[in-house]
């Protein structure tokens, strides 16, 4: 890797980290510790399922959030306050800068992950009888990391946007994108049950938008159900395939761009 | 050996949503500017310089033409390596400390790794906070600085790499008289150091006591280029001669119409030529001379000049107009 993408990768975090990001894992302690205290109350042995589905779809939640609105503003609040020219006019390519602002938001991303992972492993131990974890609960991890996968690519496509789009725009077209790809399935069944012109449509469709319904795996983890190590290695190669080719997209754009 | 050459280097942009309509920001530009040299680029707001200096540094590109800056085209990256520059009114990560700015800009530089140890590129970044007046603010976040102590901190990045070739866009605008002075004194030692110096601004004094040559562009168009002495040659400056006395000479009166009296003060505006036939009539009158000061420099008025006729794009234009 370039030399170049490490210190902007790093400007980044510290940038996320000062700007007091991280401060929503307050807000998700405090929702685990709530969901942990409360669930044993209206749930009879049922508090595993509730804290896992909880614990994770907050994780989800959080971090798309972030990665929307924090990727949207990687490049355009770099140009708009003319940080970008001075970082321009030394010997930094245009895409190690994306690269170094895809992972530098990324590695905020994992940070966040782990710690709010720890917080659902923690609530988990509260909520078990003899306050110790089961071996099913090691499947939470594989869930995390899809959700991590998840990220990887709305950061890129938060970017890929806001290569060319003013930051409203990017952030509304981000989270459309998050929200038709995460019901990616149902759309593959229309086009299954389709006939002609609208079969080859949404077919192509489904290939275009990002698939988020075969990273999400919550449900069958929080019923302890294994993930299969083939589906880790498919989602692995998918999702890195397809942030790879929306920073693809997202250089491609920002090479072309005149700094105004 | 030319530091910098710039051969029909142009700019057109494209304005507008669904009808685009080009703009165009520079005229064919061709200038060349001598290693060592202090070379300043001058024009009122709007003229084209920021949009020069971007395409120089490879954040616009040019329509067309070309420049090169050592001998090497300017999209090479070995040329990245080898220049500085200050933006205009430069905003920098305001969550850093201005050692951690300087550290970052280092690091992008090629200042890490097996080339410079963590050391001494601390060693180096507060030897260059002390240069820029900056020592004991280096932990201290920029969101904290003034408008003074970032121009400084910009100066400090732009020069941290040690370049050949430093190019500064209005480094002296919003600055205090203190301020400027530090500018300029910083813009001397860089020449004798043996830098390369191409800095814009629209402050004719700066460029006057620091440059040894100078272009003027206006409206995207060159005006002209050379030394002051050259540019000056047939311009002549204004002077101020003030004196006591409640009455202007009759003499004073055919040389000029700008006189006046307020108080018991007079002053009249002439040219250099009249400066001597002015101080005569004082004398005849018995009129007491207080102060002889030159209203305008030559190289302001030049600048008038330049920037008030048409440039000859327009006048072009206008003839085909009317044919």
């Amino acid at each position: 890797m370039s030399a170049r993408v490490i210190p902007i990768a790093t400007n980044t975090f510290r940038e996320a980290v000062r700007d007091r990001v991280l401060y929503n894992l307050v807000a998700f302690a405090i929702l685990m510790a709530g969901a942990a205290v409360l669930v044993g109350q209206i749930s009879i042995n049922m508090e595993r399922l509730v804290v896992i589905n909880l614990g994770l779809a907050a994780v989800s939640l959080f971090g798309v959030v972030i990665a929307i609105f924090i990727g949207i503003g990687l490049v355009s609040k770099e140009i708009d306050k003319r940080t970008l020219y001075t970082v321009l006019s030394r010997p930094v390519r245009r895409w190690e800068f994306i690269v170094g602002k895809f992972l530098g938001l990324s590695g905020t991303l994992v940070v966040n992950s782990l710690c709010m992972a720890a917080g659902v492993y923690a609530a988990l131990i509260y909520v078990s009888d003899h306050h110790h974890l089961l071996m099913t609960d090691s499947y939470v991890l594989v869930a995390l990391y899809f959700i991590v996968l998840q990220f990887v690519m709305v950061t890129a496509l938060a970017l890929l946007f806001s290569s060319f789009s003013s930051p409203l725009l990017s952030a509304v077209f981000a989270f459309c994108l998050f929200l038709i790809g995460s019901f990616s399935e149902d759309l593959r069944g229309f086009a299954a049950m389709s006939q002609g012109l609208a079969r080859w449509v949404t077919t192509a469709i489904t290939y275009v938008i990002p698939n988020f319904s075969a990273l999400n795996v919550i449900s069958s983890v929080a019923h302890g159900e294994p993930v299969a190590a083939k589906l880790v290695v498919a989602n692995t190669a998918y999702a890195l395939f397809y942030a790879g080719m929306a920073l693809c997209g997202a250089v491609l754009i920002f090479e072309r761009r005149n700094l105004k | 050996m030319n530091a910098l050459e710039i051969l029909a280097l142009e700019k057109v942009f494209s304005v507008g949503f669904w009808r685009k309509q080009p703009r165009r920001a520079l005229h064919p530009l061709t200038l060349s500017v001598q290693e060592g040299e202090v070379f300043g680029f001058l024009g009122p707001n709007g003229a084209g310089k920021t949009t020069t200096l971007k395409m120089l540094m490879g954040l616009v590109y040019p329509t067309g033409g070309s420049a090169k800056i050592f001998g090497m085209e300017i999209g090479d990256p070995r040329v990245k390596a080898q220049i500085g520059f200050l933006p205009e009114q430069p905003y920098f990560y305001d969550y850093l400390t201005a050692h951690e700015l300087l550290d970052y800009y280092a690091r992008l530089s090629g200042f890490a790794g097996a080339a410079v140890s963590g050391k001494e590129r601390k060693s180096r970044i507060e030897a260059m906070l002390a240069r820029v007046g900056l020592t004991g603010a280096g932990d201290v976040q920029l969101r904290k600085f003034s408008k003074g102590m970032l121009q400084r901190v910009g100066i400090a990045q732009a020069i941290l790499h040690d370049p050949k070739f430093v190019f500064l866009d209005e480094p002296m605008s919003g600055l205090d008289p203190i301020g400027r002075r530090e500018v300029r004194d910083l813009i001397e030692q860089l020449k004798r150091e043996g830098k390369t110096v191409f800095f814009s601004t629209h402050i004719l004094s700066d460029a006057e006591t620091l440059c040894d040559r100078v272009a003027v562009i206006n409206k995207g168009e060159l005006r002209g280029v050379g030394s002051v002495a050259e540019l000056t040659r047939n311009v002549q400056g204004k002077i101020e001669v003030a004196w006591h006395g409640m009455s202007v000479p009759a003499a004073l009166k055919t040389l000029t119409q700008e006189c006046s009296c307020a108080g018991d003060m007079g002053r009249a505006v002439v040219t250099e030529p009249q400066l001597d036939a002015a101080v005569d009539a004082l004398r005849r009158d018995n009129l007491r001379l207080i102060s002889v000061t030159p209203v305008r420099s030559t190289l302001e008025e030049y600048f008038v000049q330049q920037t008030k006729s048409q440039t000859p794009s327009q006048s072009n234009s206008q003839k085909g107009a009317y044919a």
